[in-house]
């Protein structure tokens, strides 16, 4: 995963021209620590921090008038002002893509960055909106019935992708 | 770990556990930023329907839940007694089915009964959120009063909370004594004999018959707003010797053993209950309170939109 990221964070400072008005917002959960890491490697090439936020979509999701009770509910913390930024998304699955539409809406409440981009960890495919990543650390192709676990050390102290053939949905 | 969900409805605090306490408390911290953005609206509830039925007069109370609900992309209707059916003589249920007919969600509801908001609630299908009955609870007040603790102080259990004042009359004291008990704070009272519960210790806290007592006992006061109806009433015998005996002041405060948060639910009276340099002092969280209730009822709203069984269909969905 290391070197997964190194590459991301190299992609990242490529593609935005360095760390200057650059955004890492990371998606809860999993997202928030990625961004952190990969925040860290751009600080080291660069010698500037990019700036840090995190983000959580839970009230912007689609789907909160079917669900039974109500998820939990993390913290928010972005930037002051986003107007004229490069904000790049970081999570660590992307799968049906409706978490991204979610934050795009967040975003648009927020300010209007100059652009955005998507980084992930794991492209699992299996799109049901039209949005695609930037910059992915690795593909794997699961199926609806499977399960991509994501672990990072710092909440579950160990670094690790797993894909979990055919655990019930 | 399984989260605890809230039911159908929030009558009060009595009824909850220690663990629905936390998640509500939990769940206001993030709603506190959605107040600090530049647009201060989040989809959540978006196409729910809300009435706030007030049969009493409110300012602060019905305010904090009106903004809390827009902040949620709610649509809200206000109603007050006064001018409606009701005073034309319509009975509580008739009303509220009336509403229901017209396809609403969600009942925020101030009655000057005991008992209106539990009574509601097992009538009609909507979320009733009780937004105090009568001498009854006044529950997102005193979530309100324990977020506001929590944030000074980090953590309640072991914290000692007096509460002063008309207790007798006080659906926020009842509120703030089952729910700071619940999560391990320490709780006494403090009034004149007339305006404090007969056995009010069965409820597991202590009598302080002083200000003086409570204000060497505790980390932190939480004090009533005294009536005006009370003294005629009787039950004191006016309001300066009220505030000679009870109120709160600067030199009783200077004589604590250390600094104490001072907290009231509104409104006040100045010179009465409390002086002007306290309710404007340092240690005063009267403001914070305002806040975090906007925060509390969000979470409240939030939480219970997603609690009732009979209409979700099919639990659970995608996580992404």
């Amino acid at each position: 995963m290391a070197r997964a990221l190194q590459r991301m964070a190299s992609e990242i400072v490529e593609r935005c021209f360095g760390a200057d008005g650059l955004v890492l917002v990371g998606i809860q959960r999993r997202g928030v620590e990625l961004a952190e890491r990969i925040a860290r490697l751009v600080a080291q090439t660069e010698g500037q921090p990019p700036l840090l936020g995190k983000l959580d979509i839970t009230l912007y999701r689609d789907d909160l008038q079917a669900i039974g009770p109500r998820p939990v509910v993390a913290e928010t913390r972005l930037p002051p002002n986003l107007d004229g930024k490069t904000v790049v998304i970081i999570d660590d699955v992307l799968y049906t893509g409706r978490t991204v539409r979610a934050a795009l809406d967040e975003f648009a409440d927020f300010g209007r960055p100059k652009r955005i981009l998507l980084c992930v960890l794991v492209d699992r495919g299996g799109r049901e909106l039209p949005i695609q990543a930037d910059i992915v650390g690795t593909t794997v192709t699961a199926g609806p019935a499977d399960r991509v676990d994501v672990s990072v050390m710092e909440l579950d102290r160990v670094d690790a992708v797993d894909l979990v053939r055919g655990a019930p949905a | 770990m399984t989260v605890p969900t809230l039911g159908k409805d929030l009558v009060g605090l009595e009824h909850l556990s220690a663990g629905q306490i936390q998640l509500i408390l939990d769940t206001a911290e993030p709603f506190k930023e959605v107040s600090e953005r530049p647009i201060k609206k989040v989809p959540a509830l978006r196409g729910k329907t809300i009435v706030n039925l007030f049969f009493e007069s409110s300012t602060r109370t019905r305010i904090s839940f009106e903004f809390a609900e827009k902040r949620l992309s709610a649509d809200t209707v206000n109603v007050a007694a006064s001018g409606s059916s009701v005073s034309k003589g319509e009975t509580l249920v008739d009303t509220a089915r009336n509403l229901e007919a017209m396809r609403i969600d969600m009942v925020v509801i101030r009655h000057h009964s005991s008992g209106a908001a539990q009574f509601l609630g097992d009538r009609i299908r909507s979320n009733v959120i009780n937004a105090g009955d009568g001498k009854h609870e006044h529950p997102t007040q005193g979530l309100l009063d324990m977020l506001t603790l929590r944030d000074h102080f980090k953590k309640l259990a072991g914290l000692k909370v007096a509460i002063c004042g008309d207790v007798l009359h006080s659906r926020v004291a009842r509120s703030n004594i089952w729910g700071l008990l619940k999560l391990g704070a320490e709780v006494a009272v403090c009034g004149p004999p007339t305006l404090l519960p007969r056995g009010v210790e069965q409820l597991g806290v202590t009598v302080l018959p002083r200000i003086e007592d409570a204000i060497q006992w505790a980390d932190a006061l939480n004090i009533l707003r005294l009536q005006l109806e009370r003294m005629e009433a009787g039950f004191i015998p006016s309001l300066r010797e009220y505030n000679r005996v009870f109120g709160v002041t600067s030199d009783r405060l200077a004589r604590a053993p250390k600094d104490l948060l001072i907290l009231h639910p509104g409104p006040m009276n100045r010179g009465v209950e409390i002086d002007s340099d306290v309710a404007d002092g340092p240690h005063s969280v009267i403001l914070p309170q305002v806040t975090n209730g906007v925060a509390v009822r969000m979470a409240v709203l939030y939480l219970l939109a997603g609690g009732a069984p009979d209409w979700v269909s099919g639990s659970g969905g995608e996580e992404r």
